[in-house]
């Protein structure tokens, strides 16, 4: 029978069906940050239970890292957790990548650098964003602490099989337009709950062409449409990603070869079924800015604010709390709208392709002068590549704030948040209320976007530039 | 996990759809490495005026929905973040039993609540009732009409019943194994072990082709 790509993976990690009918599936490789797994730790400690696979299972401290004095954290409390971790991970023989480590970096960056992320495997994290590594071909999904410390006993998750749904990107984004543009252009489509209960599998001509890091952008953001996961099937680009050197954990030599005849095995049949399919045509996605609360509401750069009522799977009530908490008038065209902060960076935009779109933006022009900009690299990898190739100098000649890796203003744990007010132009993934700081107002934007509109003082439409 | 059979309670009605998980609970309680303490802090920044006293204008701060343990709210409740603390925050401000609706649309029905955020609920004893729009208007409007209306969410018989007059009556549908897992107060990780000799003998055999 024809099957699809996560049905190859649901299979091949199939361990039993449990008594209640779920299924008992095999977890390949367990990511653990700071945040959500002391209270996993504590579970284990308090039922006597150790680690399963503690080899299996990789950590690392992203969320409450500062991006300025990283190894001085002041707030005791965020000490405190991030101390947790180091002593979790010592009591229970698990590899800890901490801020001293070369390799330190946002969770769902540094998997893929390490090789931990390839085809075929399953990965669990206790972040929504580990949909990322569905980039890969692997079944990648974000958990709760109360299932982060299941796999840590049992190495295995109890689920229900999730609805396929595929999404065909036909075509070609057009020139400026990236992996970010279409993604919001799909949850813009589908809505932040059109995904709930499926599995994404992103194809077609425009996916395609997307490099490892584009293709990682667009299935991070699959959580925002509210999917389980989001996957695309390995090919030559996946396989070449993974056989770069300096990946520790990535098969070598022979392995390697045998891998990736299996990994060729993984894309879904060409008549395989999904419980839903929906095409679009990538060459007519414009820049993409959202507008409001919800990564749904979002238009293309050169519309206006919308009038309440007239937002697609939106009420009217929803709008104009939106509006109101925005602090915008219906009518307004995106590109009048003023920004305060720009920030680049995240699990979505903070790989060394992002900060070489936005460094070409930024290359030899000033930023505007009531603009601060943060570009925080997403792993101390990606920052000594970035300084290697100058764009740290690139970024604070042209008045940006050069920072050290973590998640930074995506979630604000950490030191750098917007105050009440203050109008963001963000590469990162969520623009609900008071995500990047209370009163905060986030525009979600790709790097490109983000570095023009630092120069202009507003959004500005990238392919005019 | 505790058993929950059914439970009996003031219903609060919070006028809201895409309510995400940051906005259950905000960031600067993430920081916490303990499991309690996060009642206080449920919908930090809806509840709380800058100088820290209760919003007057925000529905769970008003007597008519004082001591209110079921949560009826609008669609995809619980979106965004994977943090457990959001149910751990709803839980122990004193809810046990949360009503969002479901939406037919073009491509099919969508969920009333978040995955992951649905997943985190059936691990805390946190019983999710989804249904349709009209009902969960229904409710808003037998909420309005009838000051502190209690209602019974029974698990076994999968019913919501709002004790007004006269009383109406919902059915809804619940996963059968969370459904098992509630009215046994199973343990997951209890139920997972009893397969340890599936586990391992699949251990014996997995190659996922990644090195070791």
């Amino acid at each position: 029978m024809a099957k699809t790509l996560f049905e190859k993976i649901w299979e091949k990690h199939l361990v039993s069906t449990l008594p209640d009918g779920n299924s008992l599936i095999y977890i390949d490789r367990h990511l653990v940050h700071e945040v959500t797994s002391p209270q996993a730790f504590e579970g284990l400690r308090l039922s006597g239970r150790k680690v399963r696979r503690p080899e299996l299972t990789f950590a690392t401290m992203d969320h409450n890292v500062p991006t300025d004095d990283r190894m001085n954290i002041k707030d005791p409390i965020s000490k405190a957790q991030v101390d947790a971790l180091t002593k979790n991970c010592k009591e229970f023989g698990v590899k800890l990548y901490d801020l001293n480590s070369d390799q330190q970096g946002i969770v769902h960056i540094i998997g893929p650098e390490l090789g931990l992320t390839v085809p075929g495997a399953t990965i669990v994290c206790g972040d929504s964003h580990t949909s990322t590594h569905g980039a890969f071909g692997t079944f990648a999904l974000g958990i709760g602490t109360s299932e982060v410390e299941h796999v840590l006993a049992t190495q295995c998750l109890p689920q229900k099989k999730p609805k396929t749904f595929k999404v065909e990107f036909k075509g070609q984004l057009k020139p400026r337009v990236t992996a970010k543009d279409l993604v919001l252009k799909l949850i813009g489509l589908i809505g932040t709950a059109g995904g709930t209960g499926y599995v994404i599998e992103y194809c077609g001509d425009a996916i395609r062409s997307l490099s490892m890091e584009g293709r990682m952008t667009v299935c991070n953001m699959s959580i925002e449409a509210g999917a389980r996961a989001g996957m695309i099937a390995p090919d030559q680009i996946t396989f070449d990603y993974i056989s770069k050197p300096g990946r520790p954990f990535a098969p070598k030599g022979d392995d390697l070869v045998r891998a990736i005849a299996y990994w060729k095995t993984l894309p879904s049949d060409p008549d395989a079924k999904f419980d839903r399919e929906l095409v679009i045509d990538a060459s007519t996605i414009a820049p993409q800015v959202t507008w409001g609360t919800s990564p749904g509401m979002v238009l293309d750069v050169t519309s206006r604010i919308p009038e309440p009522g007239k937002v697609p799977g939106y009420a009217a009530r929803d709008v104009e709390q939106a509006l109101n908490y925005m602090g915008l008038k219906p009518g307004t065209p995106i590109t009048d709208i003023k920004i305060d902060t720009v920030f680049i960076g995240s699990c979505t935009n903070a790989r060394i392709e992002d900060l070489r779109a936005a460094a070409a933006v930024f290359k030899g022009k000033k930023v505007a002068a009531s603009v601060k900009v943060l570009v925080v690299p997403g792993s101390q990898q990606v920052l000594k590549q970035a300084e290697a190739e100058g764009l740290d100098r690139i970024f604070k000649d042209s008045g940006a704030q050069w920072r050290q890796s973590g998640c930074s203003m995506c979630l604000a744990m950490n030191p750098d948040f917007l105050q009440p007010g203050e109008r963001c132009a963000s590469t990162s993934n969520r623009n609900f209320e008071g995500r990047q700081g209370k009163g905060g107002r986030t525009h979600l934007v790709s790097p490109e976007m983000a570095a023009a509109a630092a120069i202009a003082g507003h959004f500005v439409d990238i392919r005019n530039i | 996990m505790k058993p929950l059979k059914a439970h009996n309670g003031i219903v609060a009605t919070l006028d809201r759809a895409n309510v995400d998980t940051d906005q259950i609970i905000a960031k600067q309680f993430l920081k916490s490495i303990a499991r309690t303490g996060f009642g206080s802090q449920l919908f930090y920044d809806w509840r709380y005026l800058p100088d820290g006293k209760a919003d007057p204008t925000f529905p769970l701060n008003q007597d008519r929905f004082k001591n209110a343990s079921i949560l009826v709210a609008k669609n995809n409740f619980g979106c965004g973040s994977s943090r457990e603390h959001a149910v751990w925050a709803i839980d122990q401000y004193g809810f046990k039993v949360v009503v969002a609706p479901w939406q037919d649309r073009e491509g099919g029905r969508v969920p009333g609540f978040a995955d992951i955020f649905k997943n985190n609920c059936s691990k805390n004893a946190l019983l999710t009732i989804e249904l349709s729009e009209a009902e969960v208007e229904k409710i808003f409007k037998t909420v309005d009409a009838h000051p502190g209306l209690t209602a019974t969410a029974d698990v076994e018989k999968q019913t919501l019943t709002l004790h007004a007059k006269p009383e109406i009556s919902f059915h809804f549908e619940i996963d059968a194994a969370v459904k098992e897992r509630l009215l046994n107060g199973l343990d997951d990780i209890g139920i997972t072990l009893k397969a340890e000799s599936d586990i391992t003998a699949f251990e014996k055999t997995h190659t996922s082709y990644i090195s070791r």
